[in-house]
C-alpha cells in the first residue's frame, strides 16, 4: 500500500475484515463499502460470538438472583465495568454507570447534576459543534432552571475559538459540555485545556465521548474531566449499551434520575433511601447482555491496541483528504488541524440525499444530512453535508471508489 | 404509457437544474411553508386561488433541497395551474398513493399524467418524503395552515 501513504504497515486490514462478516456483502451487485462508521460500526465475529455464548449458556439476572446462574452473570457483568474503567483510564470501576448509550448519559447528568447543582442565573457552556444530544438536555434544563446556556463559537476551519471560550466562562458556570470529537466535521477539541480553564472558575466537565470512543487512547485522570460518555455501538459494540464515567465525589453528590428497582438502599411506603453509584443510578435490570457484547468490543480493541488505531486511521483520514482536495466543486466542511477520521463534504451541484442515493448504487455507505449537528450546519452555511466516516477496517482503494462515485454524481448534476 | 422505474430519469433533473415557477407570489391568496426536519428540505408554496370557480390560477414555490424534492414541488406547480381544488386534493391523494406503493399506476386508474415519473420512489421508502413535501405543504396552503407543515 507503499502508493497511497496509508500504514499498511501499522495494521493488516485485510485480515482484520475477516473478522467482520457483515463487510463480505454484496449491495447491488457491488462490494459494500461502508463509510457511515461515525454513525454506527459493525461487529466483529468476536463479540457476536460472545453475545451468542452468554445467552446460550450464561445468561442470568443480574444483582438480584442468589443461585449459581445469576451470580455467574453479576461477576461477568461486573467484570465488563471494570473492563470500561480500564479502557478509559478511571480510578475505580464504581465511577463508571451503564446507560444505554451517550444520549441517556448525557440526559442523566443534566437532570441529576442540574437538579442538585445548577439554579437561577447559573451558567452553562456547550460549543457550537455539538450533536444535538449534548445541546438539547442543556437547553431544557436551563429552561427549567431559570439558567443561561452559552455557545462557544467555531472558526471556519471547524476549531473552538479559545479566547472566546474564555470569555464565557465566570463564577456563575455550572458545566461545560463538549465533545471530545465532532461527529458532523471530525474536529479533535483540546478537552484537557478546556477542562483545565473551567475548572479554574469551579464549574465542571462533560465531555460527549461518542465520537472518540472507538478512535483515540483515553485517560480520564489525565483529561481530568468530570464526565465522560460513550456508546457501545459506535465503538464495535451492540446498541442499547454505552455509560458514562464520573468522578466519585460528583457521583456522590447527585439524586437519582432514574427511579425504580436495584437504586435503592431501604424502601418503606413512607421513605426511600438511594443506593450508592454508580446503582443509584441504574435503575431497573440492565441491558445485561449488551453489556457482555460491549466487554468483547473492547477486548477486541485492546487486542488491535489504541494507537495503531488511531495511526492507521489518521493516515487514512490524509489518504481521503487528499483526494478529495482534487476533486473540483466539492469543498471538505472542517479542517480543523487536529481531525478524527471524518471527511464531511458539500457539492453546490449534487444535494448531499441526491449524492448518497448515488453513492448507494455502487455500494458505498455514506451518510447524507445534517448529522444530528443542525447548529453546525447553520454555521458553515450548508443545508446538510455527506459524510464519510472511517473505521480502521477500511482500505484506501475504498476511498479511490468513493472519490470516484462523488465525481460521477457531481458530473450527473451539473 | 410505459412505466420507468428508475429515479434519476433526465426530466427530473432537468426540473433540479430549472426549477419551473420558482419564484415567490406576492400578495398570494394562499402560502404555506414546509420542511422535512429529517432531510433539511424546506420550501415555501405560493397560492392565487380563484375561490368562486374554485380553480387555481397561479402555484410557484421557492426553497431549498434535494433534486427529488426540488423536482417534485416544480413538476407540481406546472401540472396544477388551471386544475381546481378539488382536482389538486385528489391528485395530491393519487401521488402519496403511488409513492408509497400503494396504488400501481400501471395498473389502476390515475389523474397523475407525467407524475407517474416519481413511480421509482416506492423502491426508495427513505425518500419518500423527499418527493411527499410538495404536496404537504400544498395542502396546508389550501387548508390555510399558517404554522408551516412538516413530514415528520
Amino acid at each position: 500500500m507503499s502508493d497511497t501513504g496509508v500504514a499498511g504497515n501499522v495494521l493488516d486490514v485485510e485480515k482484520i475484515r475477516k473478522d467482520f462478516p457483515i463487510l463480505s456483502q454484496s449491495v447491488r451487485g457491488k462490494p459494500l463499502i461502508y463509510l457511515d462508521n461515525a454513525a454506527t460500526t459493525h461487529k466483529p465475529i468476536s463479540v457476536i460470538e460472545r453475545v451468542r455464548n452468554f445467552d446460550a449458556e450464561k445468561y442470568g439476572t443480574v444483582r438480584r438472583g442468589t443461585y449459581k446462574l445469576s451470580e455467574h452473570a453479576t461477576q461477568l457483568y461486573e467484570e465488563v465495568r471494570q473492563k470500561v474503567a480500564d479502557f478509559m483510564g478511571a480510578e475505580k470501576k464504581g465511577e463508571i454507570v451503564f446507560t444505554s448509550g451517550t444520549t441517556q448519559a448525557i440526559n442523566l447528568v443534566a437532570h441529576s447534576f442540574g437538579k442538585r447543582f445548577v439554579n437561577e442565573g447559573d451558567e452553562i457552556v456547550i460549543s457550537n459543534i455539538e450533536h444535538h444530544a449534548n445541546i438539547v438536555p442543556w437547553q431544557v434544563l436551563c429552561e427549567e432552571r431559570g439558567a443561561k446556556l452559552k455557545v462557544i463559537p467555531v472558526d471556519d476551519d471547524g476549531e473552538l475559538v479559545m479566547e472566546e471560550y474564555e470569555k464565557l466562562l465566570s463564577p456563575k458556570t455550572r458545566m461545560v459540555a463538549v465533545n471530545h470529537v465532532s461527529n458532523a466535521l471530525g474536529t479533535i477539541n483540546p478537552i484537557k485545556e478546556i477542562t483545565q480553564k473551567a475548572h479554574a472558575v469551579g464549574a465542571r466537565v462533560l465531555i460527549d465521548g461518542a465520537q472518540s470512543t472507538p478512535h483515540i487512547k483515553l485517560d480520564v485522570r489525565d483529561i481530568d474531566c468530570d464526565f465522560y460518555t460513550f456508546s457501545g455501538h459506535k465503538m464495535y459494540g451492540p446498541s442499547g449499551i454505552g455509560g458514562v464515567y464520573g468522578k466519585m465525589e460528583v457521583w456522590e453528590e447527585m439524586p437519582p434520575y432514574v427511579t425504580g428497582g436495584d437504586m435503592i438502599m431501604q424502601v418503606t411506603l413512607e421513605k426511600t433511601t438511594y443506593a450508592k453509584p454508580p446503582a443509584r443510578f441504574e435503575a431497573g435490570t440492565p441491558p445485561i447482555t449488551q453489556v457482555m457484547g460491549l466487554g468483547a468490543a473492547i477486548d477486541y480493541l485492546n487486542e488491535i491496541g489504541m494507537d495503531k488505531i488511531a495511526d492507521y486511521e489518521n493516515s487514512l483520514l490524509e489518504y481521503g483528504t487528499r483526494l478529495f482536495k482534487e476533486i473540483e466543486g466539492v469543498r471538505i466542511i472542517g479542517n480543523a488541524r487536529s481531525k478524527a477520521s471524518i471527511i464531511s463534504f458539500f457539492s453546490d451541484s449534487a444535494h448531499p440525499h441526491d449524492m448518497v442515493h448515488f453513492l448507494d448504487q455502487d455500494g458505498i455507505a455514506c451518510r447524507g444530512g445534517h448529522h444530528c449537528a443542525q447548529p453546525t450546519m447553520i454555521r458553515y452555511g450548508v443545508p446538510a453535508t455527506t459524510r464519510a466516516s472511517m473505521a480502521f477496517y477500511n482500505k484506501p482503494e475504498e476511498l479511490d471508489a468513493l472519490a470516484e462515485s462523488v465525481q460521477k454524481c457531481i458530473r450527473i448534476f451539473s | 404509457m410505459s412505466y420507468n422505474n428508475e429515479l434519476y430519469q433526465q426530466v427530473i433533473l432537468d426540473h433540479n437544474r430549472k426549477p419551473r415557477n420558482f419564484h415567490a407570489i406576492e400578495n398570494a391568496s394562499h402560502s404555506c411553508h414546509g420542511i422535512n426536519p429529517l432531510c433539511g428540505d424546506d420550501i415555501t408554496v405560493y397560492l392565487n386561488v380563484d375561490e368562486e370557480a374554485g380553480k387555481i390560477d397561479e402555484v410557484s414555490f421557492q426553497g431549498s433541497g434535494c433534486a427529488i424534492s426540488k423536482a417534485s414541488t416544480s413538476m407540481m406547480t406546472t401540472f396544477l395551474k388551471g386544475k381546481s381544488v378539488d382536482e389538486a386534493r385528489q391528485i395530491k391523494e393519487e401521488f402519496h398513493k403511488m409513492i408509497l406503493g400503494e396504488m400501481d399506476p400501471e395498473k389502476e386508474e390515475h389523474h397523475l399524467g407525467k407524475l407517474t415519473l416519481f413511480m421509482g420512489i416506492r423502491e426508495y421508502p427513505s425518500r419518500t418524503k423527499c418527493a411527499s413535501l410538495a404536496w404537504h405543504t400544498l395542502v396546508g396552503a389550501l387548508d390555510k395552515k399558517f404554522d408551516g407543515v412538516s413530514t415528520e
